[in-house]
């Protein structure tokens, strides 16, 4: 085929549930690529020489060679290839940012066409390769040294899958019941299946590493045990525990809570099945605040908690919202109201302490401000008052406290992350290396996972060269 | 899996278990608490403990009948597990020498005082616990918290044993003969709330332990928050013990009340099944 005729083929488009059908129900929203659409997107890769998506991708996936692999039908080659570089295919090809990675950087952009749609390739690929590959991984030989991670989210598994695989002991302790992080609490079903996560983990397993839940890292044991059981090692991924809140009047009413609570007593605790104890608030008019994924996942979950009415508030313009395109899209199919340019400023509540109104601010766009983005400025003396009975704050998170608090010797930073070499992610403490949200502040999957690896890499060099 | 060694019944809602937790039995220091979840359908509830021991490799745990997970836990019997307990969290209980301590428990508040009690003692304090209790039959642990404290005043609301009236009482009765260096408050918020406001007119340090609604208990969701000094604050990475006279405790009370009526759904529905 030649490039011309390559050009020519339109883009796919990833099969999806019915908005109508799919707000009322947990399935996955995206059905995934049939394997003739599969093999006629691959087609549209040009196999550039010098491919820009590589560079585009956190943790540089050899793109252009696992979708050759799909042209010729060799899906499980391309699989072995995604594995090579990601730990976690079937996750990223679900919750990346390509528009903003890989396919940012696709040749077809620059004539004036579509990317190539490399996340739904990469998520046929590895979920073809969970339903036909053989699910076995060969366990490599032990080399006898233990390592110990803290955290089981995106960061912490793609350390633990690198370093089994150069032989090491490896052993996760996670602090919640369940293995996976904010994959599990975090990510709603309809987004990323559980059993997704729980297969990449059973893989994990297989590789030799053991999984520790209900053990926190700086309480049930501390870092100084870890090493007098014989741990050489240890990387923190315990990610961005910590939920920010606007420190705004009536934030503590009854109805107003962090994403990270929502989302937690939906997805982990099952709060919306009536066999499960814990209880969950359905409002039927809904707020929620930031335009993150995580507010996505938020008013998307609450529309299928009953919601009749659920609006994403936002200080700045729909060009800056942080979320994938894909959410937005399927968040407005799905009927949630964007209420862009607004920002909250008061709750107000009833005598039983419960919100029934927020008084929003509007907004405008400014001088662009350290982020890039213009800046959001209030418009003197515009408010607008809300009925609302439950409002959802996703305006970030940050570092979890208990492993800086508890690491004497630890260098952190003013906001509270753990300081590491950039190349390296060792920290002030040679022995202790660091990753994901606990570093960044709070970021995304891909991000945590590419510095997995690159921690994993490193730390193998140190213990090889004997310096740890 | 957590294992249950022992259960007792203290009173008609209230049971103390003993049960297998060697790590937490280890590491944990009064002030701490642990959360547990009893099956896969239990809720995360958090418990103080109420003692431990570390070379049995087990911690107490007392639990009142108030919502579903805790009920059931209160069904569950000697050789049961429990699914998850993950802890010791929040941070200890400052131990130190202040003088005379008055330990002011109410309910189910007196176990997670008497590690507190007992720690105080050990660093030289004078201890005076206050046991508070509607009437006699909820006052729990006399015998234990005697053998911790140099003297202890019971008050029931009845007067069915001890003095009769309410903890703010007890606790006047010792501030009028002796001077209080330090007070400790563990009960129903709205008792700690007059706790506080009594000896803040009294001008003595008082240390409140804050029983918020919480899920993770590690800082993740913010369940817990409070208003302390103004600012929001989380009971499960900041407390459980904060300065008591610096707790906003009618916006905690109110906050206690989120759930109510989806927790008494809840209630009905277990109780239909059964």
């Amino acid at each position: 085929m030649t490039a011309k005729e390559r050009m020519q083929i339109e883009r796919v488009k990833m099969n999806e549930l019915d908005p109508e059908y799919r707000s009322h129900c947990i399935e996955e929203v995206n059905q995934g690529l049939t394997e003739e659409q599969a093999r006629q997107e691959a087609q549209r890769c040009l196999g550039c020489k010098n491919p820009q998506c590589v560079q585009g991708c956190p943790v540089n996936i050899s793109i252009p060679e696992f979708i050759a692999h799909i042209q010729e039908g060799q899906y499980l080659d391309a699989a072995a290839v995604l594995r090579r570089t990601s730990s976690l295919p079937a996750v990223c090809g679900r919750v990346c940012p390509q528009e903003r990675q890989c396919e940012s950087k696709c040749i077809h952009l620059k004539t004036g066409g579509k990317a190539v749609a490399i996340g739904y390739l990469e998520r046929f690929v590895a979920d073809y390769e969970r339903n036909n590959g053989d699910g076995k991984v060969q366990r490599p030989s032990s080399n006898g040294i233990k390592i110990a991670v803290v955290g089981s989210g995106p960061c912490g598994l793609s350390f633990a899958g690198d370093m089994a695989k150069r032989g090491y002991e490896v052993s996760v302790f996670e602090a919640l019941h369940e293995i996976g992080g904010v994959l599990k609490y975090g990510i709603p079903e309809f987004r990323l299946p559980n059993n997704i996560v729980d297969h990449e983990i059973g893989l994990l397993r297989q590789l030799g590493v053991t999984f520790n839940p209900d053990t926190i890292i700086g309480k049930t044991i501390t870092v100084d045990q870890l090493k007098e059981m014989g741990y050489r090692a240890v990387f923190v991924a315990s990610g961005a525990g910590l939920p920010n809140f606007m420190n705004i009047n009536g934030e503590n009413l009854i109805g107003v809570m962090s994403s990270n609570e929502y989302l937690t007593r939906v997805n982990l605790m099952g709060a919306a099945r009536d066999e499960m104890d814990t209880p969950v608030l359905k409002g039927k008019r809904v707020a929620v605040i930031g335009g993150g994924n995580t507010a996505m996942d938020s008013a998307r979950t609450a529309k299928r908690l009953g919601a009749e009415m659920v609006m994403i508030v936002y200080r700045r313009s729909e060009e800056e919202m942080p979320a994938r395109l894909e959410e937005v899209k399927h968040a407005k199919e799905e009927g949630i109201d964007f209420h862009t340019l607004h920002n909250p400023i008061e709750y107000r509540g009833d005598e039983k302490g419960r919100v029934n109104e927020m008084l929003l601010q509007v907004m405008e766009l400014g001088e662009p401000d350290a982020s890039g983005r213009r800046k959001p400025v209030p418009v003197e003396g515009k408010t607008e008052l809300v009925k609302v009975d439950m409002v959802i704050v996703s305006v970030g998170v940050s570092p979890n406290p208990i492993i800086p608090r508890t690491v004497e010797g630890l260098e952190t930073s003013k906001k509270g992350t753990i300081v590491v070499n950039d190349d390296t992610l060792q920290s002030s403490i040679p022995t202790l290396f660091a990753g994901g949200d606990i570093v960044r502040g709070g970021a995304t999957v891909i991000l945590a996972m590419g510095d997995g690896r690159c921690a994993a890499t490193a730390m193998h060099n140190a213990i090889t060269k004997g310096e740890i | 899996m957590n294992k249950i060694l022992s259960k007792k019944q203290f009173s008609e809602k209230v049971f103390s278990f003993i049960v297998e937790a060697p790590l937490i039995a280890k590491a944990r220091r009064a002030g701490h608490f642990v959360i547990i979840r009893i099956d896969q359908r239990g809720e995360r509830i958090p418990l103080t403990i109420a003692d431990s021991d570390p070379v049995k490799g087990t911690i107490t745990l007392v639990c009142q009948k108030i919502g579903v997970t805790s009920t059931r836990l209160c069904e569950m019997n000697e050789g049961d597990s429990i699914l998850d307990i993950v802890g010791p969290l929040g941070k200890a209980t400052e131990i130190r020498k202040f003088g005379t301590v008055v330990c002011a428990g109410g309910g189910v508040g007196v176990a997670p005082m008497l590690p507190i009690m007992k720690a105080m003692r050990e660093a030289g304090n004078k201890v005076i616990s206050i046991l508070a209790g509607r009437t006699k039959e909820l006052i729990i642990l006399e015998e234990q918290v005697r053998a911790a404290s140099d003297e202890v005043i019971i008050m029931t609301d009845d007067g069915s044993y001890g003095n009769k009236g309410l903890i703010t009482n007890g606790i006047e009765m010792v501030i009028s003969r002796e001077h209080v260096d330090m007070c400790v408050t563990i009960g129903p918020a709205i008792m700690m709330k007059f706790v506080s406001l009594l000896t803040k007119k009294y001008d003595i340090p008082t240390i409140a332990s804050l029983n918020t609604i919480m899920v993770d208990g590690t800082g993740m969701c913010g369940a817990c928050r409070v208003t302390v000094d103004g600012q929001t604050k989380f009971v499960c990475v900041d407390g459980p013990e904060f300065d008591a006279h610096k707790v906003d405790f009618d916006e905690m009370l109110m906050r206690l009340g989120a759930y109510r009526d989806l927790e008494a759904e809840a209630m009905n529905r277990y109780l239909n099944q059964k």
